[in-house]
């Protein structure tokens, strides 16, 4: 059994950690316990991330397990997140969650975590956080109510790709926190949407590999040809649109959004993350997608 | 979607007004539960409904998309229902010659309007709320001068729109033609004239 421990905070940051840890674990070809005891904090990125990470993990052999938080809040949080559901899918879970199906009124929760399988599930998203998030969007994080909206259609733009580029299901899940070490304790929305399907490499291969030297065509070269340049596999010049018009909305916003595919993630940072990084290479390996956005609150004054 | 009687402007040159809601479009289209404009399948679905409303009217006609109903527009639906509608209309191969107008165009509509307008390199005749009736899209300097001044006339031959402008006769010409080639004027087909949408949507009030 090889154990992976993970950190107190489960988000973007702490996810290569776990990604890294699992990779070592798959190498060795044992059963992965994933410790989850000391687990104080996990935002949509850490919860969404593993799912990512066990369902890669599982492979064809013994589900791996997962040891749920020793902290009642927690797992509390995770339930009202709907995360049991799709976790058992994927690890035994050791210790029984907590069950409370359902949307309860007066939660926090802005949108659970979500499967996206169809258009149909977009609509649903777009549906969903309209009748929930507005009030949320508007009152909480100061946004006026044109840009409420287009957080809709922020979310339905990155769930579509997804569909779109996919050739699998993913999952969404998206929430509000107030930032104590960043940002001077503003509020936050997180988004994470995350798929395991063909990732943007093999998406974009038969269009664009051809015109990268031999072992030129890498992860970082197809997220710079669809991230910065907007290219996509279709010749349609109407498609491509989503990820370059979700990096100017959340750039007018003074958020963060990366892209993570295979081995590499590339982001438009802010002056606030102190990461500074665009892109990074040589991460562990994961197939498909994993899309995070992060969205401070307006100023009051604005 | 409703039709009015068809109407006049000019010697012989008649149009169909149409009125379609994009709302009770879409509810009827595709899916009576989406009363929100996102992903492409809805975008498709919205474009086929229109394309065939325009064949059963006929030859030459006038659609309104109407966005009042319409709270969220997403860019994969705005490119299959807007852009793609535009872009088949503006080819030779057209199945009719019809024109657009958009109405009832808020704040938040405009960003994914004209991002996908632009993608196109298309035009689009909007009225847009606190701004009343204005040109979205890609458009020259000349084109906008020569669209407003022929919207300040409603009907106008280039030789006027030009004596208006103070500007160049060919330039003018030139500009309106394109203005009309994308959809976004009518050229009348026995005269010299040009005549703005928005005047063909008003008399059919």
């Amino acid at each position: 059994m090889n154990v992976i421990p993970l950190p107190a905070s489960l988000d973007e940051r702490s996810f290569e950690q776990v990604a890294r840890a699992a990779e070592s674990a798959r190498d060795a070809g044992e059963r992965m316990l994933f410790d989850a005891t000391h687990v104080r904090w996990v935002d949509p990125y850490g919860m969404v991330g593993m799912l990512c990470i066990g369902s890669h993990s599982r492979g064809s052999g013994e589900p791996p397990l997962l040891k749920l938080p020793d902290n009642p809040d927690v797992v509390s949080y995770l339930t009202r997140m709907h995360f049991f559901p799709h976790a058992e899918r994927i690890f035994e879970l050791s210790g029984a969650p907590q069950r409370r199906p359902g949307h309860e009124a007066g939660s926090d929760v802005l949108l659970e975590v979500t499967p996206i399988n169809s258009h149909q599930d977009v609509h649903a998203v777009v549906d969903l956080v309209n009748e929930r998030g507005i009030a949320i969007l508007t009152k909480q994080l100061h946004y006026p109510l044109r840009e409420a909206f287009q957080f809709s259609v922020i979310l339905s733009e990155v769930c579509q790709n997804i569909i779109e580029h996919a050739e699998a299901p993913g999952w969404v899940a998206t929430q509000t926190y107030t930032w104590t070490r960043k940002l001077g304790g503003k509020r936050v929305v997180v988004i994470a949407v995350m798929d395991l399907g063909i990732g943007f490499r093999k998406s974009l291969a038969s269009t664009h590999a051809t015109r990268y030297p031999e072992g030129g065509w890498t992860d970082a070269a197809a997220l710079e040809s669809a991230f910065m340049h907007g290219q996509t596999r279709h010749h349609d010049p109407g498609r491509g649109q989503g990820l370059q018009q979700i990096r100017k909305l959340v750039a007018r916003w003074g958020g963060r959004v990366s892209v993570r595919s295979g081995t590499a993630r590339i982001a438009d940072v802010p002056a606030w993350d102190e990461t500074g990084r665009t892109l990074e290479t040589g991460l562990p390996f994961l197939p498909g997608a994993q899309i995070g956005i992060i969205l401070p609150a307006r100023d009051t004054e604005v | 979607m409703s039709s009015g009687s068809t109407m006049t402007y000019g010697p012989q040159q008649s149009f169909v007004p149409v009125s379609i809601d994009l709302h009770s479009l879409v509810r009827r289209s595709v899916a009576s539960l989406y009363s929100h404009l996102v992903t492409r399948p809805t975008g498709r679905a919205l474009r086929l409904g229109i394309e065939s409303q325009i064949v059963e009217l006929g030859d030459r006609c006038l659609s309104v998309l109407d966005f009042r109903q319409v709270v969220i527009l997403d860019y994969s639906c705005a490119d299959e229902a807007v852009a793609k509608l535009v872009l088949r209309y503006m080819g030779d191969d057209r199945p009719a010659d019809a024109y657009f107008l958009a109405r009832g165009v808020s704040d938040h509509h405009l960003d994914p309007i004209e991002a996908v307008l632009a993608r196109h390199n298309l035009a689009l005749v909007a009225e847009v709320d606190d701004l009343g009736f204005t040109l979205l899209g890609e458009v020259s300097p000349m084109e906008r001068y020569a669209w407003l001044a022929l919207q300040e006339a409603g009907i106008a031959s280039a030789d006027d729109v030009a004596k208006r402008l103070r500007a160049d006769i060919e330039e003018t010409s030139a500009a309106l033609a394109s203005l009309a080639r994308r959809r976004t004027v009518i050229r009348h087909a026995d005269t010299p004239h040009y005549c703005a949408l928005p005047v063909l949507l008003q008399a059919s009030a």
